[in-house]
């Protein structure tokens, strides 16, 4: 490498208006990015609602009776966990390896999906007391932000399995790695919205 | 062949590092478990005065958000990051807008309405 090619990889040598277009991973980086801030802004007018309604309980059952902390721990456990696995499986994608690909996002599948039973065993048996969200404001609060984040990794888990059948019918040409490197970015984005629901919903029941 | 196609459809800069990548997942591991284990006993202990705990927890979460933004997601200071963490700060300002925006103007409200008995003995003298 010569010198004004060190220059040029490290970025010092040309400013940042004269470098040309940006290359398309940054920018489909953008976009998705964009998208995901604005999945955070609904998320965030739910937890607004949450915050203003928490303690609408209309006689019925408080939050400290409802919830279990050892659950939410093993919730924010395999979801944590989920995100890491993902982070090594966008690695594999990224050198082409298709084995360790296929390994790693069976494991984050498998850990999304443990989270999303454990989740909906919690919901069953929240109605089986009577405990829906129809009871007050605070459960339909409730009931809302954590389905939708519920939802969303739904979705995530849909998603990885058309990007693993990607990856069997077509291996991995650009396109289908930058699809992977937004559904990483999706899936901690997810992460993310997990800690405010575990700190807010789930903690700030027993303070 | 592979290589070949492969090499075709990246663009110049687009090769990623992953060793070191994949130590920023570890640590951003480590980091996470700290501090969610840390929420988890801040919640329940009795060592902390207790009216600090929200504050506590609150200190912890918006921590681990930025362990995952970093570690995670891999926001940087690098130059073609810049847009990304434009468009992070204003994200984070609309969000705080509609968090505290709607917590204050519905305690104001709450604060502004007449107690619930009162309220009802308005609506039986009419």
């Amino acid at each position: 490498m010569s010198a004004g090619e060190q220059a040029l990889a490290s970025g010092d040598a040309v400013p940042l208006s004269l470098r040309g277009p940006a290359p398309t991973r940054v920018i489909a980086g953008y976009g998705f990015w964009l998208f995901l801030l604005s999945d955070i802004i609904i998320f965030a007018a739910l937890f607004a609602a949450y915050a203003v309604l928490s303690g609408e309980t209309a006689g019925g059952p408080t939050a400290a009776d409802l919830f279990d902390k050892k659950h939410v721990l093993i919730e924010t456990a395999c979801l944590l966990a989920s995100s890491v696995t993902c982070g090594f499986g966008s690695l594999a994608v990224q050198s082409g390896d298709r084995t360790s690909t296929y390994f790693w996002m069976a494991i984050t599948f498998i850990l999304g999906a443990t989270f999303l039973c454990l989740e909906v065993s919690e919901f069953g048996h929240m109605l089986s007391i009577g405990a829906g969200p129809s009871r007050s404001a605070f459960l339909s609060a409730f009931f809302t932000l954590v389905g939708t984040h519920g939802l969303h990794v739904t979705i995530g888990l849909c998603w990885l399995i058309v990007m693993l059948l990607q990856v069997a019918t077509l291996g991995f040409p650009p396109m289908v790695s930058r699809r992977f490197f937004c559904f990483g970015l999706f899936w901690h984005a997810l992460d993310i919205v997990w800690i405010g629901v575990f700190t807010i919903v789930y903690l700030g029941a027993h303070l | 062949m592979s290589t070949e196609i492969e090499a075709q459809g990246k663009s110049p800069g687009a090769h990623v590092h992953t060793h070191g990548v994949r130590r920023s997942y570890l640590i951003g591991l480590g980091y996470a478990v700290v501090l969610t284990l840390a929420s988890f006993w801040a919640s329940s202990t009795n060592v902390i005065y207790p009216p600090g705990i929200p504050i506590l927890l609150g200190v912890l979460a918006i921590a681990q958000m930025g362990v995952h933004l970093v570690f995670f997601l891999h926001i940087s200071s690098a130059p073609d990051q810049t847009n990304n963490i434009l468009a992070l700060a204003f994200g984070i300002f609309v969000v705080g807008l509609l968090v505290f925006g709607s917590m204050i103007i519905m305690a104001n409200l709450n604060h502004n309405m007449l107690p619930m008995d009162r309220l009802m003995h308005l609506q039986m003298q009419r």
